[in-house]
């Protein structure tokens, strides 16, 4: 490697050479920064400013950057140098914009401008150029588990893209649930008929697709390695066990209908005339065509009921835990395509569907007007009760638009159950609870990780990605969900949701191959690197990784799978020891950027405070209040950092011990509604800096010295604010009584 | 500038919101040349609007931030805004595209240091607060426009504020002689990820959109309760500026509805659900909000938000088609009439402020197409030919979560003919 040459660039543009001395600053860098070039320029992101770093790069054999110019997240397409590491001194947005531009507030600009140069000096030098996870593999294979219809169609759409598909199915026959199904909603206009599944038709393509191995009664007994190199065991119904080699997975494993004997007040169990949606497809693809009979005694059927929502939206789940809370999405449709099957065939027949909303949105209103054209009547009614009345069912329901009790018969009673997912195990139960469960859960990945066998669930037990702007990132890299399985949802949607998962199966595989980072930092080359010999066997990396990239071996040291790292720092952030790190992001980078400021004596009424900002949300928050000219207090100085997750206790004790006197946290939203982009991160800060006090109380601090805020990427007019507050708290307090020692 | 920039490898994406950018940015990060092209100044789309998502309450320009960063880290997408696709020719691996581009009166050595907008004194209408106030008209979309490029609007060229603008720029980005080009592009795959407008709510003659000041849109109240929108954030009533703390939501407005658009809209009532929280977080519980509608359509996960808002004693639900709205001219209140269905009661209810949920229209409705492209009845693509494809609500309506699904599909389909391209190109 070649050997580190510096240099560091001083923009004056934008009106910072006439808020500031870049002269001044170009001494700092070279006197303190001790860069060996340092150059100053009058708009450093136009043609010259480009040109002179590209020379210095070629000519000059500089390696390692520093732009003292504007914020990291602008003019990235002029200053985009991929060959050297590059710092980013924010001057513009994060001085000259955020400070007032008057007479009394030039020195404290200045020594903020001084500061942010010598800070990008000292980061530099720590940083190396990423090369890439040297563990790379590049195994391009796609595994699918589940061959409904979800299943099939990203097998499909894998093979059509020209990558080679394994799909696993535990049952003898492709098809799952759709191959019961007599018809489907319509998914083409007009959209007001029944049509065909497609299903025979589809499962026919998968069998003969050449890139395509099926493995049907197959399931998975273990899953083994990372993306670009999973190792799958495929249990077969002989009892063989074979392996194949695969680079990513899709879940496809869908759903079971809810089970309608938990509904008796519906009737279930007490008539053989109450069925489930699935129920009903079977007595009319029994019937063969001919009309479908009553099954307690083959009478004439005369009259059909679809209750809506049976066990579904069922609001006492908070209290009582009994039904399903949500809603599954389909069911409204698929009670007007089976009315359907009834009123097609013979129009006397009387179908009414009860529902409380009826919900076909999109296109699907076309198919409820046909619904209605065809004489199925909609009822907004909550049925009380369902009972056998000899061969005929009573159904005594509230009409909520006439505001009554009412009964009435029916031949036959059609119960719209909704989706469970088939999530296998949640790996959030602890393993004593585990013990005591009378049906043990199975495992359906059966993933050889120290986090557990199948991937994290969300609320009601659909698996993973609770995002809206990225549906598919799971916190299982290269492995993702598709379908039912993750979200209630109809065949068109499950068509389109497999078709996207397989999207970024590919992708998966396709980064994994040149050793890069996954979403959200996909592209990224850094990856974690640990020094082993300094490890402790702690555990807490493995423990706090977000995406269980972490193993342990037989002695205990972790085992970093670099391909499943999705580069948050969590990981840096945990280790009491500081043995882990990134090429371009580490202790170091941050560590010695706090160390390198001009840190004003006791006596100067010029506090320092040191913002880590999430470099997501509240970073770009802190730009936006600079874009609009929000003022904050000039004794902040703000680094960026991957997530809040990756903030290493060392540095707020390096800070402190430094005589910094105080350290504002500031990270994404944790809990359900969370917003970190690595699910977990933020949550993790929350909880190690909880136990920061205790640091401080030994280091004779006030615990107000150190401060977590939760900041959206909208807080324009709140982060100025809050750093104003926090400036009137630490001029309260006091000057810290550290400075000097360090 | 033609060919050069793409071949019959290169995927092109048209439309730059959520949807777009997820489907150039999804084939780019597989290794796919791709070019965005966006018919406004910067990328973001509708979202980019808005205030917060359902069911989070969590804000979009978080997820537009790490979109921009990809887009910014990633050299395989190329970024075309203010350009309109105007033909496509050709077939399957073998397209030519023809766009437009709309002078921009800034060239890319803009800083974004905003000088021009210091120095410019005309002010026009601000489309992204949907005319609610006005700005310079020399301006930056918003905080998060990307390119962070300056726009002249076209009114001031010629005008001595365009000379002032110039004048007042020290890197030379200001071009007042910048014309109207016309480039063709060489493209294997075309994704079509136009996106919706809002249903025109003077349409709906007896809700009154177009005579009473204090009936607005969904869209409207979205920015109204933004901190950065026209009011700073604060809910007030066009008509006089009072406090709006008694507020109705319309549902359906044009949805659901033969006359207008024959389609649900799906986002609409998980929206109204969403301001209803907007109005409490304004005035707590002595806000008041109304919805009046046919289904509350909460699907799936979404049924949880729907409960919870239910439990908000600020919050009622009248099951009824709203017939018509009638402002008082002496209190600026708007009464709404109508048929409460469940239990029939007729009603006359006043309220501060009428916020009409309109639907979603599809954006590409109206426009000339290739023949390629066949519209369903209600405008959007149902398909698209054989290697052009649709994307997110282009295709139908479709809540974000979905538009990005449905757009991550798109791009596996266009790498499909793209990769089928390669490898018959090599046989």
């Amino acid at each position: 490697m070649a050997e580190m040459k510096t240099a560091a660039y001083i923009c004056s543009g934008c009106g910072i050479g006439e808020r500031v001395s870049t002269a001044q600053m170009a001494k700092i860098a070279q006197k303190e920064g001790k860069m060996a070039l340092v150059r100053e320029h009058a708009c450093l992101c136009d043609e010259s400013g480009v040109q002179t770093i590209k020379d210095d790069i070629e000519k000059e054999a500089v390696t390692h950057i520093v732009l003292a110019a504007c914020s990291r997240r602008v003019k990235t397409e002029a200053f985009n140098f991929p060959t050297v590491a590059m710092a980013r001194a924010n001057i513009r947005e994060g001085v000259i914009w955020s400070q007032p531009e008057d007479a009394e507030h030039a020195e404290t600009t200045q020594e903020m401008a001084d500061d942010y140069v010598r800070m990008g000096c000292a980061e530099v030098k720590k940083m190396k150029v990423p090369e890439g996870n040297p563990n790379r593999a590049s195994n391009k294979r796609i595994l699918v588990v589940g061959g409904g219809v979800s299943g099939m169609t990203s097998a499909l759409e894998m093979a059509e893209a020209g990558y080679d598909t394994v799909l696993v199915e535990k049952s003898g026959a492709l098809g799952g649930w759709a191959a019961e199904l007599v018809k489907r909603v319509p998914s083409q206009q007009p959209y007001a008929d029944p049509a065909d599944t497609g299903v025979a038709e589809l499962a026919a393509k998968v069998a003969a697709h050449p890139r395509i191995a099926l493995h049907l009664n197959s399931t998975i007994a273990q899953t083994d390695g990372a993306p670009g190199r999973f190792s799958v065991s495929i249990a077969q119904e002989s009892g063989a066990t074979v392996t194949e080699e695969v680079g990513a997975l899709i879940q496809a494993t869908g759903f079971t209908p809810y089970d309608m004997m938990k509904l008796p007040e519906l009737g279930a169990g007490k008539s053989p005339n109450v069925v489930d949606q699935l129920g009903l497809e079977k007595l009319v693809k029994a019937a063969n065509g001919g009309a479908v009979k009553r099954p307690s005694d083959g009478g004439e059927v005369k009259r059909v009921v679809f209750i809506q929502c049976a066990g579904q939206r069922d609001e006492s789940q908070e209290t009582e835990g009994r039904h399903l809370p949500y809603c599954s999405g389909h069911c409204c449709a698929t009670s007007i395509k089976q009315a359907m099957y009834f009123k097609d065939a013979n129009p006397d027949i009387d179908t009414m569907v009860m529902y409380t909303d009826l919900r076909v949105p999109g296109t699907g209103e076309d198919f409820y007007r046909s619904g209605q054209q065809k004489g199925v009547t909609f009822t907004k009614g909550k049925t009380s009760s369902v009972e056998a009345a000899g061969n005929a069912c009573k159904v005594s329901f509230k009409d909520l638009i006439l505001n009554e009790d009412v009964a009435i018969e029916a031949d036959l009673v059609v119960l719209a159950t909704g989706m469970v997912a088939n999530s296998g195990m949640n790996i959030d139960i602890p393993e004593e609870e585990v013990e005591k469960m009378e049906v043990k859960p199975i495992s359906i990945l059966n993933l050889n990780y120290r986090q557990g066998k199948d991937m994290p669930q969300l609320k009601s037990g659909f698996t993973d990605s609770h995002f809206i702007c990225f549906p598919y990132e799971t916190r299982r890299t290269g492995i993702y969900a598709a379908g039912p399985v993750r979200r209630p949802m109809d065949m068109t949607q499950a068509i389109e949701d497999a078709t996207g998962a397989a999207m970024k199966a590919i992708q998966a595989v396709e980064n994994a191959s040149l050793g890069r980072a996954a979403h959200p930092r996909s592209g990224d080359l850094s990856y974690p690197i640990v020094r082993l010999e300094g490890c402790t066997q702690c555990k807490r990396c493995t423990v706090e990784c977000p995406f269980g990239a972490i193993d342990e071996d037989e002695k205990r040291f972790p085992v970093f799978n670099e391909s499943r790292c999705r580069r948050c720092g969590t990981c840096m952030g945990a280790c009491p020891v500081r043995v882990i790190s990134f090429e371009n992001y580490s202790v170091d980078t941050v560590g010695m950027q706090i160390k390198s400021v001009d840190m004003p004596d006791e006596f100067s009424e010029k506090p320092r405070i040191l913002i880590l900002a999430c470099e997501n949300d509240a970073y770009p928050a802190l730009d936006m209040a600079g874009l609009q000219r929000k003022a904050y207090s000039a004794f902040v100085r703000a680094i960026p950092v991957r997530c809040l997750g990756s903030v290493n206790t060392i540095w707020i004790t390096d800070a402190l011990n430094g005589g910094w006197d105080g350290v504002m946290m500031m990270g994404c939203k944790k809990g359900d509604d969370y917003q970190c982009h690595f699910v977990k991160g933020s949550e993790m800060a929350s909880y190690r800096m909880s136990k920061v006090d205790d640091t401080l109380k030994q280091m004779g601090l006030e615990t107000e010295r150190v401060a977590t805020y939760e900041v959206a990427i909208t807080d324009i007019e709140r982060v100025p604010q809050l750093i104003n507050d926090y400036a009137e708290k630490i001029k309260e307090i006091g000057m810290s009584p550290m400075k000097g020692f360090a | 500038m033609s060919a050069s920039i793409a071949t019959n490898q290169t995927i092109l994406v048209v439309g730059g919101g959520i949807s777009g950018m997820t489907a150039a940015l999804e084939a780019a990060e597989c290794g796919k040349q791709v070019i965005l092209a966006e018919k406004l100044p910067t990328l973001g789309g509708r979202t980019a609007l808005l205030y917060r998502y359902f069911p989070k309450m969590c804000h979009p320009v978080c997820g537009l931030e790490i979109n921009l960063r990809r887009l910014k880290g990633n050299r395989n997408v190329r970024v075309l805004t203010m350009a309109e696709v105007s033909a496509i020719s050709g077939t399957r691996g073998d397209y030519t595209a023809t766009l437009k581009i709309a002078p921009r009166y800034v060239n890319e050595k803009c800083t974004g240091c905003g000088d021009c907008g210091k120095a410019v004194t005309a002010e026009i209408p601000n489309p992204f607060n949907y005319g609610l106030d006005k700005m310079k008209a020399a301006y930056l979309p918003h905080g998060m426009a990307y390119p962070q490029r300056y726009v002249l609007d076209p009114s001031i060229v010629g005008t001595p504020d365009g000379e002032a603008a110039k004048a007042a720029c020290k890197v030379g980005a200001i071009d007042l002689g910048m014309q109207e080009e016309t480039i063709e592009l060489k493209v294997g795959a075309v994704v079509w990820a136009t996106g919706w407008k809002p249903y025109d709510a003077a349409k709906i003659q007896p809700y009154g959109y177009d005579r009473f000041a204090n009936v607005i849109t969904s869209v409207e109240f979205e920015r109204m309760c933004d901190p950065h929108g026209p009011t700073g954030g604060k809910i007030l009533r066009p008509s006089d500026g009072k406090e709006a703390k008694n507020v109705a939501f319309i549902q359906c407005a044009g949805s659901r509805d033969e006359n207008h658009l024959r389609h649900c809209s799906r986002i609409c009532c998980m929206a109204s659900l969403k301001q209803t929280q907007y109005v409490r977080e304004a005035w707590g519980d002595e806000g008041k909000s109304t919805i009046y509608y046919i289904d509350i359509r909460a699907i799936d996960r979404f049924e949880d938000f729907y409960q919870m808002v239910q439990r908000d004693s600020t919050v009622s639900f009248i099951k009824s088609k709203v017939a018509k709205i009638v402002q008082d001219e002496k209190t600026g209140d708007v009464v709404l009439h109508g048929v409460d269905t469940e239990g029939y009661k007729r009603y006359a209810t006043p309220h501060d402020l009428a916020v009409l949920a309109v639907g979603m229209e599809p954006s590409i409705k109206g426009v000339s197409l290739p023949a390629d492209i066949v519209l369903d009845s209600s405008g959007f693509i149902e398909t698209a030919g054989d290697g052009m494809f649709s994307a997110g609500c282009a295709t139908n309506a479709l809540d974000v979560n979905r538009a990005v699904q449905n757009a991550t599909a798109a791009s596996l389909r266009a790498i499909q003919v793209i990769n089928k391209t390669a490898s018959m190109e090599k046989a």
